[in-house]
């Protein structure tokens, strides 16, 4: 198995105080990972998606602050990893940490840290923009302000606001599910092809996200087919093939 | 854009708070699309209508079957309120999203389960009035009658909340969630008959007994959801 994790380039480490954690906004104190220790950090890990090997002994290192671009074919399991990050497939196998949280003794404690942009929208069809940015925004205890902001950044400030996600183009779900994300300001940002579905405007934006929230603190772990474009904003490249990390370059 | 700010532990003393986040949505959400207004409420009066139809012939069976007629049309409209709650949750990666929302699952169980009763009791007003029109049935005990609802309802929403996220990721939750959840509320539904028997009939002493087994009802079903909503939402 091949460590994916040679060579880790860290940036933009700028927690407030990264050491002993940070504030909630209800006053409690939140422990971070260690500066020294990775947001994730995968050591053979084995996701099953049924009886099918989705992850078969995966091995990944992403550091606080990084860009990590996770590539390969359809079916190579980008998805699953990402997945796994959030808490959401269980590992069954190996060691997996995210955010100082052992995912395989309780996968369900990360989740409300993390942040997940996947190929479904996660939201309402019936709700209005704003209400599907401001409900999911509340529901992560986030403030109104920030509920607005991250629409306003997104372009849904104004008319579009107040029209129903189902009558929305899949451009502009995708913009709302981003919006949701940054009201939320997760802590790593996991994100399944950003770009699809976007314009050029919305793609630029998307990148101008990423740089933005490790810029913040965070850390992203992306997937994409976009090579290009994705190599241009990644820190490192993960290629991740028949289940397995096959591949890292700078 | 701002550093982020992380959550301090999601789970308890939030239960209440997210309860009323998730039952506003919900709520909200009825606003929006009114399916509840527009096509539950008008298919309860018209099982009301139908039943009228069917017992005819004879007023006074009419009159004395008006309970079980009741809570037989509450009993199927909570079926497509159901429906209709747990289908917006499981479109389009909602659940993923509730899941990793870091709201407490007991609030999110309360909250839907709120937002469930508070259209119920609508829709149970509703019918209380078709039934005083239509059956020609006059009650003799409002508070019975009132307590009745509230604690049937409870309870319904209940369990209905509960077997509504068990099914809510299968296909097949339509035919589903009828087969797994009406036996389960057949006591329900003859303890809030006879208690509105009783209460249609002058006789309220016997039927504050059957609200009793409903009250049980509904708590024991409030508190197994509270404790095991998180695993359901997990299968989902």
């Amino acid at each position: 198995m091949i460590l994916a994790s040679i060579g880790v380039k860290t940036t933009g480490r700028r927690f407030r105080d990264a050491g002993a954690g940070f504030v909630g906004d209800r006053g409690a104190p939140v422990p971070l990972s260690s500066p020294m220790e990775p947001v994730v950090s995968l050591r053979g890990a084995v996701c099953l998606l049924g009886r099918f090997p989705a992850l078969a002994g995966v091995d990944l290192d992403v550091s606080a602050g990084e860009i990590v671009l996770l590539q390969g074919p359809n079916g190579a399991g980008k998805t699953t990893v990402l997945r796994a990050c959030a808490g959401l497939v269980p590992v069954v196998d190996g060691a997996a940490t995210v955010l100082g949280v052992d995912l395989v003794a309780d996968r369900r404690a990360v989740r409300h840290r993390v942040g997940l942009l996947g190929h479904a929208s996660g939201l309402y069809e019936d709700l209005t923009v704003a209400d599907n940015v401001r409900f999911w925004a509340k529901a992560g205890r986030a403030l109104p302000a920030d509920a607005d902001a991250a629409m306003a950044r997104l372009g849904l400030d104004g008319r579009l606001a107040d029209v129903a996600v189902a009558r929305l183009s899949a451009g502009q779900r995708r913009r709302t599910s981003l919006a949701v994300m940054v009201a939320r300001r997760p802590e790593l940002w996991l994100l399944d092809e950003p770009h699809a579905a976007l314009d050029q405007d919305g793609r630029d934006l998307v990148d101008g996200l990423m740089a933005d929230a490790v810029a913040a603190g965070a850390t992203v772990l992306f997937a994409s087919h976009e090579i290009d474009r994705a190599t241009a904003v990644a820190h490192r490249t993960v290629t991740i093939a028949g289940g397995t990390a096959t591949a890292v370059s700078a | 854009m701002t550093e982020p700010v992380a959550t301090a532990s999601p789970f308890g003393g939030t239960m209440l708070r997210d309860a009323a986040l998730v039952a506003g949505k919900d709520l909200r959400l009825e606003f929006r699309s009114r399916v509840i207004i527009n096509q539950v409420l008008p298919f309860a009066v018209l099982v009301l209508v139908l039943f009228a139809f069917a017992l005819d012939p004879d007023r006074r069976i009419l009159t004395q079957a008006t309970p079980g007629l009741f809570w037989l049309a509450v009993l199927f409209s909570t079926l497509l309120a159901l429906q209709r709650s747990f289908g917006v949750e499981a479109a389009d990666g909602v659940t993923d999203a509730l899941r990793l929302s870091g709201l407490d699952p007991a609030g999110i169980f309360l909250g839907k389960a709120a937002g469930i009763a508070i259209h119920l009791l609508a829709l149970e007003l509703v019918l209380g009035l078709g039934v005083t029109l239509f059956y020609g049935a006059t009650p003799h005990g409002p508070a019975l009658l009132v307590a009745t609802c509230l604690a049937a309802t409870a309870g319904l929403a209940a369990v209905g909340t509960l077997y509504g996220v068990l099914s809510a990721g299968m296909r097949v939750r339509d035919t589903l969630l009828p087969l797994l959840m009406l036996p389960v509320v057949a006591p329900v539904l003859i303890a809030a008959t006879e208690a509105f028997a009783a209460a249609y009939d002058k006789a309220s002493g016997e039927g504050w007994r059957w609200f009793g087994v409903l009250a049980v009802f509904a708590l024991l079903y409030l508190a197994i959801g509270i404790f095991a909503f998180e695993p359901l939402l997990e299968e989902s």
